[in-house]
């Protein structure tokens, strides 16, 4: 009943992990390689950019990625939907994969979704076969609209991108998993382990992360932390937590007491 | 002829493939994908696609992300 009995699918794929992991802002690359592996994760999402021509045979991200992990090419730092729909086609001809973390970014300070861009573009690739997961707030409204859009999951943020604010409204958290029913994964916003594991214990499917892991002091060290949180968050929302009451409730019997 | 590579004007020769335009730059293909004109030119197609003068050429690769 442990870990094989309590697998997760994303459209055809499916995990035991639930903690993906990003691959940017690590020192360097042996570190990241190091950190992903102590993660556990087997969804490590990634970037496509512009190949720096004046720079070849720079080294290359793939090499220093475990095998064994799928990727998961995202839309970061796209702006439009058209934007983001491009940006996804080039990640599906570099990995020959169907998944795209899509995001369309609609504030540059905050790297909050642009959800009406989101919506669009989640259109049209899930007319092209894509899998979208698609980065979204935490509105339970959108995320119905994404859903309805086709996407296969939806990964509302608990915090802005890279801010380590945690889950800041885990009321919405909870209501939008009530609303939707593909997978919940939280994405963005984890700052250190409880928070990984206030994500999975309000009924996450997964959490996505990768500041958290990249820029702590010791990489590899919280990156081990990362994956325990996650099995430990998942295990307590299967466990079932008790309801919360405002006076105690004894633990110990209150009658036979000596000298009673 | 001129185009326009990863956002700059270069001189490429004329009448070259998507695939010889790799082959000249000494990129190997297949840690990269190409995009002319706003539309992926996929491996299959590189040998086949003829680049024009002015033509918008994007060559991309996977960097770390989140």
């Amino acid at each position: 009943m442990e870990a094989a009995a309590d697998g997760w699918s994303i459209g055809t794929h499916t995990f035991q992990s639930r903690l993906l992991v990003g691959t940017g802002k690590y020192p360097d690359f042996p570190t990241m390689q190091r950190a992903l592996l102590a993660s556990g994760a087997e969804l490590v999402t990634v970037a496509v950019r512009r190949l720096d021509l004046g720079k070849q045979g720079k080294e290359s991200l793939l090499g220093w990625i475990p095998k064994g992990m799928k990727l998961l090419p995202n839309t970061a730092a796209c702006f439009s939907a058209e934007e983001a729909v491009r940006t996804a086609r080039l990640g599906r001809e570099l990995e020959m994969g169907d998944l795209v973390k899509l995001e369309v970014i609609g504030d540059r300070r905050t790297l909050f979704p642009d959800v009406e861009g989101l919506v669009q573009a989640a259109r049209i690739l899930v007319k092209e076969g894509f899998t979208v997961l698609p980065y979204t707030n935490d509105d339970p409204v959108t995320a119905r609209k994404l859903e309805d859009a086709g996407c296969a999951a939806v990964m509302p943020l608990g915090a802005p991108i890279g801010s380590g604010l945690g889950i800041r409204n885990p009321y919405n958290l909870r209501i939008l998993m009530e609303t939707v029913k593909v997978p919940v994964l939280v994405d963005a916003g984890v700052g250190t382990a409880s928070d990984a594991a206030v994500a999975m214990e309000l009924g996450a499917v997964a959490v996505l992360m990768n500041t958290a892991i990249a820029e702590a002091k010791d990489p590899v060290l919280m990156a081990e932390a990362m994956r325990d949180a996650v099995a430990a968050g998942r295990k307590a929302y299967r466990a079932g937590r008790i309801p919360m009451k405002l006076h105690a409730s004894a633990s110990s019997p209150m009658t036979g007491l000596i000298g009673s | 002829m001129q185009v326009r590579l990863n956002g700059e004007i270069r001189e490429i020769p004329d009448g070259i493939t998507v695939a010889g335009l790799l082959s000249h730059l000494g990129i190997k293909a297949d840690r990269v994908a190409v995009e002319v004109n706003e539309t992926v030119v996929t491996k299959d197609r590189h040998g086949l696609h003829g680049l024009r003068q002015g033509d918008a050429v994007e060559i991309v690769a996977f960097v770390g992300g989140g």
